[in-house]
């Protein structure tokens, strides 16, 4: 390979792994879709307290989501008038604090999060300290001591160990032993404290965890316990009804430990609603929140930190590119010939307001006018400046014509010939009518249906969803489409309509 | 479409892309292009070569020297008016008489007549650019109107056959005769339909022609057989094309030159960028007559470059007969 082209080729490769490397990073690190439109399900997870203020001051704690394995939190807020408000840190997650020295009547606080599944999201813990072995009257002991024995024999670790004793717990009536240590009717809170009991007998740390189940409007969603026991090196899941192992996919982990969810002083008639509602969100506007909070640099170049109606000018012009490069494509690989290296491109740009058929009828209509028009100018042996000028002002007096006409006769999309690049325009029927004297009727229509064809093959691209929304969200992909540009630049091969120029070549074989 | 593209390849047809890249970009130095787009810069440098050209009559370099037209042309009745910076024949108007009854009417040469108002907006037009390439502002060129020498009548339609020669670093690699037909409308260009002869380099014999992309074996016009006619003044046309390398510079060059009856070859123009038809009409594609160049070196004269191609593609029937 010569020494040039090996130039472009490094180029080339370089500005194409910068371009896919910034956007591999967005769509992985960032979480910006790939595909267009890409919503994912978002949850409102709504807690309202409502209570009779006493006379004396007002403490409410409430526990909030911290550690969500499996979960995000987008947002949250804190509503309660008059209240003062501290979120922070407790040993069993994070919890919010209300306070008010006096209040009277019915107070009502809410806490308001919007959650979204985020696999990245673990539970990173630290190793917990072994267990104290706890000391329990007879006879539980000796049914503890029993119990663990029995079990321990026929389990190898601590997640065997956990399973074999859940599974006992499911037929309490089958071993008098666990009847006894559960107690009558015991419920799932009193499974798991009991379970924690024996497996701190047993040195095996484990803990209660509290969660709620995500589904579509929940009034009063329930607190769910679940069984949270760590065999060394991570949390394993269990449910203290089942001895299933791992947590479900919508569980929302809540608050770790035994606490109430909510605890007030002070106030008499405490009620409290725990609410779920299922939305959609747009993925972009979620990475798109998650990036601010992380503060990542690509995220404050990027075109979302525009005001909106600049957002709106770059979304057309980054279409530009686009059109550029299957111009290249048509007229170096194809060879088809156009008016003007991009005045397919800025039609196509045209056509992305006034739809294709309305577009094409309008294009159409106004180059024959402007062309029987420039027909006319010539015998009027203008010179050239304020010829093409004339062409221009009747290319204006066309448009505000036609956008008339057609909406005296109720076609509205008649309206959008505005939007056509009159320069562009009246530049196109100036060089066509030129071609058409120079060159012959022919051929002059010839190069006008190219560029129109090419102008719709423009918009055919540029109009395609997935290629709209890879440019706006993954703008540095241009480096990759100007690395294919530069290659194409050194494309030195046939292009295809010479094959049939030259197909003289072919027959001489025969 | 493959087999097409391989026989193609197999024939050494030079494509678009690859003469832009490989030719053009490598050997023609863009400083170099004024030389040659500007019509009146190319006369001025091969006068002072001592190369024949069409004689300069004047210049219109501004809408205001317009009017002047008249003056230049004087009581002479046959003249050319031509952009200097026009591109595949456009704006050329060719004057062939007046009018016996009125004195500003000039006839053209399809027949048709214009008067000298007309003759000044086409110059105006010229002045402000509507031929030029890029539509900057433009010279008009009043020139002498060649006249075609005899042999070629019998197959071109009005207008003035040309001879173009493709030169290869200096090397003359391969030549046509462009014949001027009605749909022309007698100018020699085969982008408005004339036809292209080709022509052995060896010999100045011409070969089957070429119109649009077709070979054709007659005019289209007068019906007349295109191959087997000789050029006349041949080795005096190959070694002005040659000379034309030393005068611009330029490695990769299309000369147009015409055969007037009184004065021989002349150098009509010269084209930076010349088109690839001409593999057409020589049925030959041009990589095969590079690759042939392209083991020789650059710095003998140019009279030894064009023997050096003469003996490199002389045709075998001759060759034999130089044997017995």
């Amino acid at each position: 390979m010569d020494p040039l082209a090996y130039r472009v080729w490094i180029i080339a490769a370089l500005l194409a792994a910068a371009g896919l490397s910034m956007s591999f990073y967005k769509w992985q690190a960032l979480g910006l879709p790939i595909a267009p439109q890409a919503q994912t399900e978002v949850w409102t997870v709504e807690v309202t307290v409502s209570f009779d203020a006493g006379p004396g001051p007002i403490k409410a704690n409430l526990y909030i989501p911290g550690l969500t394995p499996g979960f995000a939190i987008l947002e949250e807020n804190f509503v309660s008038r008059g209240f003062g408000f501290t979120p922070n840190y407790v040993s069993g997650g994070r919890q919010v604090q209300w306070a008010r020295r006096s209040a009277r009547g019915l107070q009502t606080l809410y806490y308001r999060a919007v959650i979204y599944k985020d696999p990245a999201q673990t539970e990173s813990d630290t190793t917990p300290p072994f267990p104290q072995k706890p000391e329990l009257d007879e006879p539980f002991n000796t049914a503890m001591e029993v119990l663990i024995e029995d079990v321990g024999a026929k389990s190898a670790d601590a997640e065997s160990f956990t399973e074999e004793l859940l599974k006992r717990f499911e037929q309490p009536d089958a071993d008098e032993n666990v009847e006894l240590l559960l107690g009558p009717a015991p419920s799932a809170t009193d499974r798991a404290r009991t379970a924690r009991t024996l497996l701190a007998a047993a040195r095996i740390p484990a803990r209660t965890i509290r969660g709620i189940y995500l589904q579509d409007r929940q009034r009063r969603a329930a607190i769910v316990p679940w069984l949270e026991v760590h065999d060394g090196a991570s949390w394993l899941y269990f449910d203290p009804l089942t001895g299933e192992q791992g947590l479900p996919e919508n569980f929302l982990l809540w608050w770790t430990g035994d606490d109430q969810l909510l605890e007030v002083d002070g106030g008499t008639d405490v009620e409290l609603r725990l609410a779920v509602q299922r939305n959609v969100m747009s993925r972009i506007e979620i990475a798109q929140r998650r990036a601010e909070d992380s503060g990542s640099i690509l995220n404050q170049l990027s075109l979302f930190s525009l005001p909106i109606q600049m957002q709106a000018v770059y979304s057309v012009l980054l279409m530009i590119p686009i059109g550029a490069l299957v111009v290249v494509l048509l007229r170096n690989v194809i060879g088809l010939q156009t008016f003007g290296t991009f005045m397919p491109v800025l039609i196509a740009l045209a056509f992305r307001e006034t739809q294709l058929f309305w577009g094409t009828l309008l294009f159409t209509t106004l180059v024959a006018l402007g062309l029987a028009f420039r027909f006319y100018l010539e015998r009027l042996r203008l010179l050239l400046v304020p010829r093409l000028s004339a062409v221009l002002i009747i290319v204006v007096l066309l448009m505000l014509t036609l956008s008339i006409v057609t909406h005296r006769l109720g076609f509205e999309s008649g309206l959008s010939v505005a939007l056509f690049p009159m320069v562009i325009l009246a530049m196109t029927i100036e060089r066509m009518s030129i071609v058409w004297e120079e060159r012959g009727r022919v051929e002059a229509i010839q190069q006008g249906l190219g560029s129109l064809f090419v102008a719709i093959l423009c918009f055919a691209v540029m109009d395609m969803e997935i290629v709209k929304h890879l440019v706006f969200v993954f703008p540095e992909l241009l480096l990759v489409l100007l690395a294919g540009v530069l290659l194409l630049g050194r494309y030195t091969g046939y292009r295809l309509l010479e094959i049939y120029r030259f197909r003289e070549f072919g027959k001489a074989d025969d | 479409m493959l087999a097409l593209t391989r026989a193609l390849r197999r024939h050494g047809v030079l494509g678009l892309n690859e003469r832009n890249a490989n030719l053009i970009q490598r050997l023609n130095e863009r400083r170099l292009y004024p030389l040659v787009d500007n019509k009146l810069r190319t006369k001025h440098l091969a006068i002072e070569a001592g190369i024949a050209v069409p004689e300069l009559y004047g210049v219109i370099g501004n809408q205001h020297d317009v009017r002047s037209l008249g003056d230049i042309v004087g009581e002479r009745s046959d003249f050319v008016i031509k952009p200097a910076h026009g591109t595949g024949g456009d704006g050329i108007v060719v004057v062939t008489g007046r009018s016996a009854r009125r004195d500003h009417l000039y006839q053209q040469a399809d027949g048709e007549y214009i008067s000298e108002a007309g003759l000044r907006h086409h110059a105006s037009n010229i002045v402000s650019g509507q031929y030029s390439f890029v539509g900057n502002r433009d010279s008009a060129m009043i020139e002498y109107r060649v006249e075609s020498d005899s042999c070629f009548e019998r197959v071109a339609y009005q207008g003035v056959p040309d001879i173009r020669v493709l030169v290869y670093r200096g090397y003359p690699v391969m030549a046509m005769v462009r014949l001027p037909t009605r749909r022309s409308r007698g100018k020699a260009n085969l982008h408005q339909g004339a036809v292209g002869a080709g022509v052995e380099i060896a010999t100045g014999r011409t070969l089957s022609g070429v119109l649009g992309n077709d070979i054709v074996h007659e005019h289209p016009d007068t019906g007349e057989a295109i191959a087997g006619m000789i050029v006349p003044h041949w080795d005096e046309c190959l070694s002005l094309a040659a000379r034309c390398h030393e005068l611009t510079g330029l490695g990769y060059l299309g000369t147009d030159i015409v055969l007037d009856r009184r004065r021989g070859p002349l150098i009509l123009e010269l084209n930076a960028r010349p088109g690839l038809n001409i593999q057409i009409a020589n049925k030959i594609g041009l990589q095969k007559r590079l690759a042939l160049v392209d083991g020789w070196d650059d710095d003998c004269g140019s009279e030894e470059k064009v023997a050096r191609v003469c003996e490199a593609v002389l045709p075998k029937r001759l060759r034999t007969e130089t044997r017995i």
